[in-house]
């Protein structure tokens, strides 16, 4: 707990500046006889996008949950900001996927941001000083000021994700772990939403940490690749990882990837649906 | 709520004589009637609030099929009790914890709750069952426990069920943010440290301990008109996370008193009048939420799917 209010102080205090903020070392995540992947060694840096690809069940939730401290590796070690990574740490920003909340919720747009400043504070539930500043500033700075007072299950789901990542940065995080947040989300607010996510990285450079199954709508913010596959992964740049030959040796089968327009189409997949962005956008009407 | 009930009544009454509506309303001698039940309509309100209270959250965390199998197994163990000639309120407690600490760890998913709660509580009202046929004592108490035996709580009984009322409106005054949070959104509560199982699980204890208390007053059968409908109701017409709470305690407190004064005259349990007033109130809230829709949906013409939705 740095409590220090800029990121950069934040790592400076910490004694060096470009010590990775999360580091993952030969690590190992299995279930039963079912290991998901091995070997694992990887460094996140300020500023840095991740995204983390694959398949379902390749194992990109479970790294997230690990990172989180809700899943410990079966080999191999994890540290965040140099110390292993501890269940609730308030320092780490976690941006779910998109669920719709139901209509009728007791809720406005404001108090689901507010429970990110303040929700896990147990005693009864009187303001603190300051409190409603804290959330006006972060619903200004998500573009949620003028739904302020909504209630949040009257909202599509791109405003409710805006609202999830203004909770998530009230806690003025050193990484973002993004689990699918532009799912179910129609073109424009995918964008939106990506936006938002990238526009904190590149103020406070806050590293994120990105897991999704359509690359696209963040291809042009993001840095490296960790592509997970069969008790397998890859990880380089979009370049270096998105390519035929590459893919093919991680799926074991033929792939072709191809790009066109800014945008990397995967054809021959094991499971193709998971790469068909428009399955998504067309089921996200609200 | 007397205006709404009046055509009705006024058929049954011109069909069935006085003699219905003697049965149902009578006002005579209120007063002294009054005093009789002053420990039963303190309880009723502290029932009311308390209940419209953890009803909020019932319904955020979809519970309402958990209560109804608390109190089954709630009383279960009060049939126990008072078989065993033991203190019923404590019977009550006890079958009603047991069911919702097994509920709570069991069932953290909605899935697996639910068929939990299907199992337990048939078990439960038959073990409930077979205590109350073994029983020698008065019928009173036997049918008291399933529907209701309000008129009756002597003070030793009110003060146990005002010393667990508070109880509960204290702990979930501690817990309401991170229980808000984790009813919201578990995985992102857990996430910022919020200790999700436990605090699940402290809510399980406080719902245990109000049905426990409500099984005393309104009867295992009709525990949700208490701990679920005033929810329900405020929940469709405010979204305030202030105003649903105060309202659904308000709509608890007035079905509960309410219901009570008016079954006083007449010779009829309690529990239908509380049910019936808990639902009218649902019934106008619906329909104040179902006009507000139509004139919202008027005014943006083009969006009315939006709003409907």
């Amino acid at each position: 707990m740095t409590g220090a209010p800029d990121a950069s102080a934040a790592a400076h205090e910490h004694g060096h500046p470009d010590a990775p903020v999360l580091r993952l070392r030969d690590a190992r995540l299995g279930f039963g006889g079912r290991t998901l992947w091995d070997h694992l060694s990887l460094d996140v840096c300020r500023g840095e996008f991740l995204a983390v690809l694959g398949p379902n069940g390749s194992g990109k939730s479970s790294l997230l949950r690990t990172i989180l401290g809700q899943q410990d590796l079966t080999a191999g070690t994890i540290e965040f900001r140099g110390d292993d990574v501890r269940r609730g740490d308030r320092r780490i920003g976690y941006i779910p996927q998109q669920k719709m909340i139901p209509p009728g919720t007791p809720m406005r747009a404001r108090d689901l941001v507010a429970l990110g400043v303040n929700g896990h504070r147990f005693g009864l539930p009187l303001p603190r000083r300051g409190e409603r500043e804290r959330v006006d500033e972060l619903l200004e700075s998500v573009g949620a000021s003028h739904y302020a007072n909504a209630p949040v299950g009257t909202l599509s789901g791109g405003e409710q994700q805006r609202l999830r990542v203004g909770q998530a940065l009230a806690g003025d995080p050193d990484l973002l772990l993004c689990d699918e947040p532009l799912l179910s989300l129609d073109l424009n607010h995918q964008r939106e939403v990506s936006e938002l996510i990238d526009r904190r990285r590149r103020t406070h450079g806050t590293p994120v940490v990105f897991v999704t199954h359509d690359v696209n709508p963040v291809l042009g913010m993001v840095d490296r690749i960790l592509y997970l596959a069969g008790g397998q992964f890859r990880e380089g740049t979009p370049d270096e990882v998105l390519r035929s030959d590459v893919l093919s040796e991680l799926y074991q089968t033929p792939v072709e990837v191809f790009r066109s327009r800014g945008r990397v189409v995967v054809m021959g997949l094991p499971d193709t649906h998971d790469h068909h962005p428009h399955d998504d956008t067309t089921e996200a009407s609200r | 709520m007397t205006t709404a009930l009046a055509p009705l009544i006024l058929t049954a009454a011109a069909g069935g004589g006085d003699d219905l509506w003697s049965r149902m309303f009578s006002f005579a001698n209120y007063g002294e009637l009054l005093q009789l039940v002053q420990n039963s309509v303190i309880a009723g309100a502290v029932l009311g609030i308390v209940g419209g209270l953890i009803g909020v959250f019932v319904m955020q965390r979809d519970m309402a099929f958990a209560v109804h199998g608390i109190s089954e197994l709630s009383f279960a163990g009060a049939a126990a009790a008072l078989l065993l000639g033991v203190n019923v309120v404590a019977g009550s407690l006890v079958g009603s914890l047991i069911a919702a600490i097994i509920i709570g760890v069991m069932g953290s998913r909605a899935r697996d709750r639910n068929s939990i709660i299907g199992v337990l509580m048939p078990f439960g009202l038959g073990l409930g069952i077979l205590f109350l046929a073994l029983y020698q004592g008065r019928t009173a108490n036997k049918f008291g426990l399933l529907t209701g035996q309000i008129v009756s709580v002597d003070d030793p009984q009110l003060l146990w069920l005002i010393v667990i009322s508070l109880v509960v409106l204290l702990g979930l005054g501690l817990i309401w943010r991170p229980l808000s949070f984790d009813s919201l959104d578990a995985d992102v509560a857990a996430a910022r440290g919020v200790p999700t199982r436990a605090v699940s699980l402290v809510f399980m204890v406080l719902l245990g301990l109000m049905v426990a208390v409500s099984v005393q007053i309104i009867g295992a059968l009709l525990v949700l008109a208490l701990l679920v409908t005033p929810a329900a109701a405020a929940m469709r017409v405010s979204a305030s996370p202030i105003l649903v709470p105060i309202l659904s305690m308000l709509f608890g407190f007035v079905s509960a008193v309410g219901g009570i004064l008016l079954a006083l005259g007449g010779s009829l349990p309690i529990s239908p009048y509380i049910t019936t007033i808990s639902f009218a109130i649902y019934l106008v809230c619906r329909i104040i939420e179902a006009r507000r829709t139509r004139t919202r949906s008027f005014r943006s013409a083009g969006t009315t799917a939006g709003v409907a939705a």
